[in-house]
């Protein structure tokens, strides 16, 4: 993974310095809060219900374990114990104090990591396929892509007073796992017919009030051009996306205002002068030096049979959350942060520290958040799995769910979000209840459920194959179901099916949607697949059964 | 005319983020003995009041939110403020709920 | 206001004219709107003119007579509105704009940076305001991950140039 140089390491001292020296202005009053707002959010600190949250950038999603020691470490001194895993691969901690916060930036800087632009209206974390560097299906680890797309953003003097925030992923497989389509821009790394290989970029895709997949923009961008062509995407965002109104601000509506053909103009007009100006080449001795720094792990020559164990849950893990790697001998595990009954993405100082002991323990120097808000080890050793499954079942870490319908993502919600209209957790944990046969959920296959409690969409409800929108209709919380939405490569919006369901009627309506399901489904069909067969009706039908028993 | 809805004043520390509520010109913690505006004046007075604590960096953002009586308590007429006065639904361990005294967790 | 120029406080050399307001003798800077409506008057003043552009408006308008404008102002109605980091690399870059690149209204000290970065040259700053802090604020990250109109060596080039010395 990236390492600082002396130039990264002064920088995120200064970065430090320059926070410390905001915080005491404010502190002493030559800041009033609505100047230090913007300062404390590209900060990635937000003043939430009951304290200050703040959010640790975890660039595309990738840390180690002395990473994980020092989280744990913030996580007991300052907060409360724990730590959130979000859907953007970072970290989030919600009881902070505002005067602690420049030293835990002094801590973070320690080991290489910092705040920056977790928030604010700049381009945010760059997120990446979570089995980048692993994955059996992939051009290329995306990550020295994402590396250079996250220091070319940083500070970015054009770009740090944007109409609003700007999200990027980086892709590099037919197979994505990384949202792109739902992202403000997106790179997908692929190769052309002549074998070159070169990318593909998206804007205007995103979740929020008005969901929309992105476009293509530039169908094979060269290698060395990727940084032109992405600044001159941000320029005609910047020069022209709405200011007057902040749930029209995101660069999805410009696209759409524009439309495709006028946007790709723009963005060619920019990028043909921004590439003869010629100071966002990548030279090649760049490329060459960050990508050295995603050289994998030295492979053992190993057998590539499948492991066993005398634990009977141990093939329930194997077979669900376990991925193919692309090396024989070796695997991907997912490590579930969604306990039956436990609040999704959530992780305690203990489970931190002991997940950093078992990377040493294995040889595993690498873990990675998923922005389905689990974590990934990337390159494990298939003899060793047995022995990492039982660590993680004592941990409570070893949950064989992942990708099945109790593997939801929830954001925060009322219980934490200043921002947020209803619960969320409750309900996922609801479900989760609801769903906790194993022989049951594994007979339901696929099925990702995904929660916000605000429109703001932090939990991707939109890409739900069932979303849950959590509102309130005068004082009461109301869920939304919406069917049909995916993430993946064949990104789609979810349907909304109609009125809201109470707290204690909307489990009982995803019974009944999933019931649906089982009843109508042809072979080897996913939920998804049969939504998308039989349409809204059925399940509506079924959904709103009790509303009209309730009526007669 | 209905009787004007009885009100909280609430803000954050700036210094913690904690949530505070006004009793009588200063700042405590505990949301059940919170002072109640039974009308707009002494409420909207309140909020001025507070103002001052804004320019001194005591807290930030102040404002008013409905409660109503209930079982001889008072209780947040929005979901949201019975959030901030306990901590989190979900976890009854953290937060208010959890660490101060004459606390009456809401059922 | 006061005017931080080349690092200095400077005298200003130009009044900023409301649009129905006369013109004085020496320097003025007017609205896009004035100068549009006004242009063969303004331009066939024997004295420096300027125009202040508001966020919407793009310096690319004033097509070819930016090079007989001595200041374009960019006014920040709110710090929030960050167009006018754009507007002053188009003026730089695109369109090679070599006089005064002046910002005021509502920017924060946390945007100094930026602004020099992307092309400004003076400050319209609040009373009080001291050299101390707009030194301060320019010099608080050394170091640029990115180019920029400042033609600032990025972090990148530093590397390559170490990199190099290292191996001669």
């Amino acid at each position: 993974m990236y390492r600082y140089d002396e130039f990264d390491a002064q920088f995120v001292r200064e970065r430090v310095a320059q926070f410390r020296f905001q915080v005491e202005r404010r502190l002493d009053g030559q800041l009033t809060e609505d100047e230090f707002k913007p300062l404390r959010l590209m900060n990635g600190l937000y003043l939430q219900l009951h304290a200050y949250m703040l959010r640790i950038a975890v660039p595309y999603g990738t840390l180690s374990a002395r990473q994980l020691r020092r989280l744990a470490h913030i996580a007991r001194k300052y907060d409360k114990g724990y730590g959130h895993f979000t859907t953007r691969q970072n970290i989030q901690f919600n009881w902070i104090k505002l005067v602690d916060v420049p030293d835990i930036l002094a801590e973070l800087a320690d080991v290489e990591m910092h705040c920056l632009q977790t928030s604010g209206n700049c381009i945010r974390n760059v997120t990446a396929d979570h089995f980048a560097g692993a994955a059996a299906d992939e051009i290329e680890d995306p990550r020295p892509l994402a590396e250079i797309i996250r220091q070319w953003s940083t500070r970015h003097p054009e770009f740090s007073f944007l109409p609003r925030k700007f999200k990027i992923a980086v892709g590099a497989s037919a197979h994505d796992r990384a949202a792109l389509k739902f992202h403000d821009m997106a790179v997908e790394i692929v190769r052309n017919d002549a074998g070159e290989t070169g990318y593909r970029v998206y804007a205007g895709g995103g979740m929020g009030r008005t969901p929309y997949v992105a476009h293509v923009v530039g169908e094979f961008v060269a290698r060395e051009d990727i940084l032109a062509f992405l600044e001159a995407v941000m320029r005609v965002y910047n020069q022209s996306g709405r200011r007057d109104n902040i749930y029209k601000a995101r660069i999805k509506i410009l696209v759409n205002a524009l439309g495709i053909e006028e946007t790709k103009k723009q963005v060619q007009r920019e990028f043909e002068e921004i590439r003869a100006a010629g100071t966002l080449q990548l030279p090649k001795e760049e490329l060459d030096r960050i990508d050295a720094y995603f050289a994998p792990p030295q492979f053992e020559a190993l057998s590539d049979d499948e492991p066993h164990s005398l634990d009977p849950t141990f093939a329930h893990w194997l077979k669900q959350n376990v991925s193919k790697h692309r090396r024989p001998g070796y695997a991907i595990a997912t490590i579930s942060l969604k306990p039956i009954g436990g609040v999704p993405g959530d992780a305690s100082d203990a489970q931190i520290d002991a997940l950093a002991d078992l990377m040493d323990e294995f040889g595993i120097a690498e873990i990675r958040v998923s922005h389905e808000q689990n974590l990934v080890l990337p390159h494990v050793r298939k003899k060793d799995l047995p022995a990492i499954h039982k660590r993680l079942k004592a941990l409570g870490l070893a949950t064989p769910n992942a990708g099945l319908v109790s593997d939801i993502i929830a954001c925060p919600g009322l219980d934490y979000c200043d921002l947020a209209n209803a619960r969320s957790i409750p309900i996922a944990q609801d479900i989760a209840t609801r769903f906790a046969d194993l022989d049951r959920q594994h007979d339901i296959g696929e099925l990702k459920i995904k929660i916000s409690g605000c429109i703001n969409a932090c939990g991707h409800h939109h890409a739900g194959h069932i979303g849950i929108l959590g509102v309130d209709k005068k004082g009461v919380e109301y869920y939304q179901l919406q069917l049909g939405g995916s993430g993946a490569e064949d990104a789609s919006i979810g349907d909304i099916m109609g009125p809201g369901f109470t707290a204690q009627n909307i489990g009982p309506a995803v019974e009944r949607v999933i019931d649906t399901y089982l009843k109508l489904r042809r072979d080897g069909e996913r939920f998804l697949d049969t939504y998308r067969r039989v349409g809204m009706e059925p399940f509506k039908n079924m959904a709103y059964l009790e509303q009209m028993y309730a009526a007669h | 005319m209905a009787a004007p809805q009885p009100q909280v004043l609430t803000a954050n520390r700036l210094r913690d983020g904690d949530v505070v509520y006004w009793n009588d010109g200063i700042w405590i913690e505990v949301f059940a003995k919170a002072q109640i505006f039974a009308d707009k004046a002494g409420a909207d007075a309140a909020l001025a009041a507070a103002q001052a604590f804004v320019t001194d960096r005591i807290v930030v953002n102040p404002y008013l939110f409905p409660v109503r009586e209930e079982e001889g308590r008072i209780r947040a007429v929005e979901e949201r403020e019975i959030v901030r006065s306990e901590g989190p639904s979900v976890r009854r361990d953290l937060g208010k709920q959890a660490t101060l005294e004459s606390f009456d967790v809401s059922i | 206001m006061p005017l931080i120029k080349d690092g200095a406080f400077a005298e200003d050399a130009f009044v900023t004219v409301a649009d129905d307001a006369a013109l004085p003798t020496n320097g003025a800077i007017v609205s896009l709107a004035r100068f549009r409506k006004e242009r063969e008057a303004l331009l066939a003043r024997n004295a420096p003119l300027g125009v202040v552009l508001k966020p919407a408006e793009s310096p690319e308008v004033l097509g070819e007579d930016v090079h007989r404008l001595s200041v374009i102002v960019f006014e920040f109605p709110v710090f929030r509105d960050g167009r006018a980091f754009s507007w002053a690399r188009m003026l730089r870059e695109r369109m090679k704009f070599d006089g005064e690149i002046r910002g005021a209204g509502h920017f924060l000290y946390d945007q100094i940076e930026f602004m020099k970065r992307t092309g400004f040259t003076a400050w319209d700053v609040p009373e009080g305001f001291t050299l101390e802090l707009f030194n301060r604020a320019l010099g608080e990250i050394s170091n640029v991950y990115q180019p920029s109109a400042d033609g600032k060596k990025t972090i990148g080039e530093l590397r390559g140039g170490i990199a190099e010395a290292r191996e001669t």
